[in-house]
Parts: structure tokens; C-alpha cells; sequence
């Protein structure tokens, strides 16, 4: 996820302090990773030296200054041009675990095990996501949802490739 | 009895069909009010070994154990006695007798074994409502989308009490959100009921609906390698 464009977006309905947008990302996006004060702070930095935000206030207090940021015209054609690009599709899990699968299959491992362990996790994961949608609003459904859904594809590679061990063995031991 | 609490355990089932054994050893469990889900690949045994442990079919070796009741040891009539009065199904396809309105299927197993049509409808409604599928009521089953008769399906599953729910694929026919919606109101109600439910499918996102999962292979049941 792009933090800096996910921010910049987040200071399109009005400027807001640094604290404020840390707030919002967690309110919105970071029910799993919460964003570290630096980061914002640092995000900003970047984002005000290119001109994507500008200072639109400083508060004195008792402790360090507040800024709040406001988005320029330029930051609001570069969100635009993020939101419509589209993601390149990253293989996640695959090439690690094709990894570790030819590894177990060349020294003599039980690559069926390693699976059946994976699934396991996999299912574990799938179950906290899946008793959080129960519980949780539409929001938490569609983020749920997304997770669920590639978890899933990991998992039918995962089928897949329990039912072609026998094919592999062969190919990887020649 | 059955060992350590469990409501129905099955030891060293053996089934073939021809040459060909679909169950070679195969090992389960279930506790009262867990949901188990059974995966593995096409053919791999997994709708023989629930045939198996509900009695519909007999294995060749092996015994299944449901609370005193040896399942293997029994006739046909007291298995089928049994399977009205403890177990419920729920398969892939509904399999709802299509003469019959909704309220009617959901009232029948009630119908079947003495409880008088009023009280059995009175109850059957209970349910529909409960399954949120009260306005289909008086439809026949070819009148209303697969959602909405595979919760009819399992309102008939649960109406009799069931302490064990047998669900074949229950939700291969739906699509995603009506599959979501079925998993999640059979799982509820069979919660809130205690009811053990043996789930085989082979959906992992259906699966995540379960306590645990166990993977057959080979005609063998294997547990879940659990890493904590």
C-alpha cells in the first residue's frame, strides 16, 4: 500500500494535522498495522518537498509545533492518477513456497507435510478473518473479503500442487 | 462408548468399491457443538467417510461409534430410526421433495416421526424464520432461488434437534454471498443448539467456517498440523 498517496487522499476533504491523518489511516486502513507517528511526519516531509501538500497553519503549544497540512492542485492530480492505475498483480506467497517445496522434494522431505502445515496456517488465518466479518460492519466485510479471497488462491495453488508432488518429484530429481 | 467425550468416533474404516479402496484405515472424531470440516481432493474418500460415519452406508471394517450405539452393529431400520431421530442432512444440492411446499419440507422429518401437521408446522415456521427464509414459506422449492432452498434445507436439517448435522458440499450450488449466508446461519444455529456438524467441502473459505479441519488422503484422515 502507498502510505504517502493514502494520506494525500485523506487530506482531499480538508486539511488536517499530522495527528488527524494517523488517526484516519487507522480508523480506515490500519485495523491490522497501525501507522507510526514517524511515518506520517516523515510521508509528510516527502510530500511537502514535493509539493503535493503545503503548510496551511501552524499551532504553537505548550509542546511541539502543529502543523496542518493541506493538499496542493499537484497532489490532487497525483492521487487521481494513483487511484487509476492499475496494481500490478504480485505472486505473494508462490515463489517462496515453490521454494521450499522443490527444496523438501530434493532432500528427501515430506513436501506433502510442509503443505498440509501451510494449509493449517492458512485455515488459522482464514478463521480469525472470517469470525472478524462475523462480528465486525460492511467495512470490515469487503477488507475481510479481500484477504479471504487470496488466501484462498494461495490455497488452491497450494491443492494444485499437493496433487501434482508426484509429477515434481520426478522433474526435480531428474 | 465413545472415547474421551467425543459424541461419534469411527476407528479403522475400511470401504472399497471393487479393487479400489475409497477408506483404508481412516480415523475421525467430534465433540458435541464442533464443527469439523473434511477436505481433501476429488475422490480422495471424503464423502464415503461421511456416508459412513451417518450410517447411510456400512464399511467393510471398522466400527463407528455414536454415544452407546455401535452404527456397524446395528440393522437397517435402527440405523434408519436413528438418522431420523439424531442426525440431520444437508447436501449440495437441497434435495427437497419438489411437491411439497417449504413449510411442508421443513415440517416433514417432524411429520415422519408421529409430531402432530400443526405442531410440526408451528415449529417448521420457527425455523424458516430463523433461517430468514419465513416469507418462502408457502412456495414449492422449484419457486424459489438456490439461496434461499439450501436454507430451506437447512432449516429441515436442524427442526428435529440434530446432535450431529451432515453437510455434503451444502453450499457448491451457491454463489459466494448466498454461500457466505448459508455457512454463517449453519454454524450459528448449530452453535447455539450444540449440534456437531461434519462438513465436507472443498472450499477453504467454507472450511474456515469450522473449529478444525482434517484432510483425507488415500482413504486416511489426517489432523491439522498445528504450529500454534
Amino acid at each position: 500500500m502507498s502510505i504517502g498517496h493514502t494520506l494525500l487522499g485523506l487530506l482531499e476533504s480538508g486539511p488536517r494535522h499530522g495527528y488527524d491523518l494517523k488517526r484516519a489511516f487507522d480508523e480506515h486502513f490500519g485495523h491490522d498495522r497501525p501507522l507510526h507517528y514517524g511515518q506520517v511526519y516523515s510521508t509528510m516531509s516527502r510530500l511537502l518537498k514535493n509539493g503535493l501538500v503545503e503548510v496551511d497553519g501552524v499551532e504553537a503549544g505548550a509542546g511541539p509545533e502543529r502543523k496542518r497540512y493541506a493538499i496542493t492542485d499537484a497532489g490532487v492530480t497525483d492521487v487521481g492518477q494513483w487511484l487509476s492505475r492499475p496494481e500490478k498483480p504480485e505472486p505473494y506467497l508462490q515463489s517462496t513456497l515453490y521454494t521450499k517445496v522443490v527444496l523438501a522434494l530434493m532432500t528427501g522431505r515430506d513436501a506433502a507435510e510442509l503443505l498440509d502445515t501451510q494449509r493449517a496456517e492458512h485455515l488459522r488465518l482464514m478463521r480469525g478473518l472470517t469470525e472478524r466479518k462475523r462480528q465486525g460492519d460492511l467495512a470490515d466485510q469487503l477488507i475481510c473479503d479481500h484477504a479471504l479471497f487470496h488466501l484462498e488462491a494461495d490455497l488452491r495453488w497450494l491443492e494444485l500442487t499437493a496433487a501434482r508432488l508426484d509429477g515434481l518429484a520426478q522433474t526435480v530429481h531428474g | 462408548m465413545t472415547p474421551s467425550g467425543s459424541l461419534l468416533h469411527a476407528g479403522g474404516l475400511y470401504k472399497a468399491y471393487g479393487a479400489t479402496p475409497a477408506l483404508d484405515g481412516a480415523e475421525f472424531s467430534i465433540h458435541p457443538g464442533e464443527v469439523v470440516a473434511v477436505l481433501g481432493p476429488s475422490g480422495s474418500g471424503k464423502s464415503t467417510l461421511l456416508h459412513c460415519l451417518a450410517g447411510i452406508i456400512q464399511p467393510d471394517r471398522g466400527t463407528v461409534r455414536y454415544g452407546d450405539h455401535d452404527l456397524t452393529a446395528m440393522t437397517d431400520a435402527e440405523r434408519s430410526a436413528l438418522r431420523r431421530g439424531d442426525f440431520g442432512f444437508v447436501f449440495q444440492f437441497g434435495q427437497l421433495v419438489p411437491e411439497l411446499t417449504c413449510l411442508e419440507n421443513v415440517a416433514l422429518p417432524m411429520r415422519l416421526a408421529g409430531t402432530a401437521r400443526k405442531a410440526a408446522e408451528a415449529h417448521a415456521r420457527e425455523w424458516l424464520e430463523r433461517l430468514e427464509v419465513d416469507p418462502v414459506a408457502g412456495r414449492r422449492p422449484g419457486e424459489v432461488s438456490g439461496g434461499q432452498g439450501q436454507r430451506v434445507a437447512v432449516a429441515r436439517a436442524l427442526a428435529t434437534r440434530p446432535r450431529v448435522i451432515f453437510a455434503d458440499e451444502p453450499t457448491g450450488a451457491l454463489d459466494s454471498l448466498n454461500g457466505e449466508r448459508v455457512m454463517g446461519l449453519l454454524t450459528e444455529a448449530a452453535r447455539a443448539t450444540r449440534a456437531a456438524v461434519v462438513l465436507v467441502t472443498h472450499e477453504t473459505r467454507v472450511a474456515a467456517y469450522s473449529d478444525r479441519e482434517v484432510v483425507v488422503r488415500d482413504g486416511k484422515v489426517r489432523e491439522a498440523v498445528t504450529t500454534g
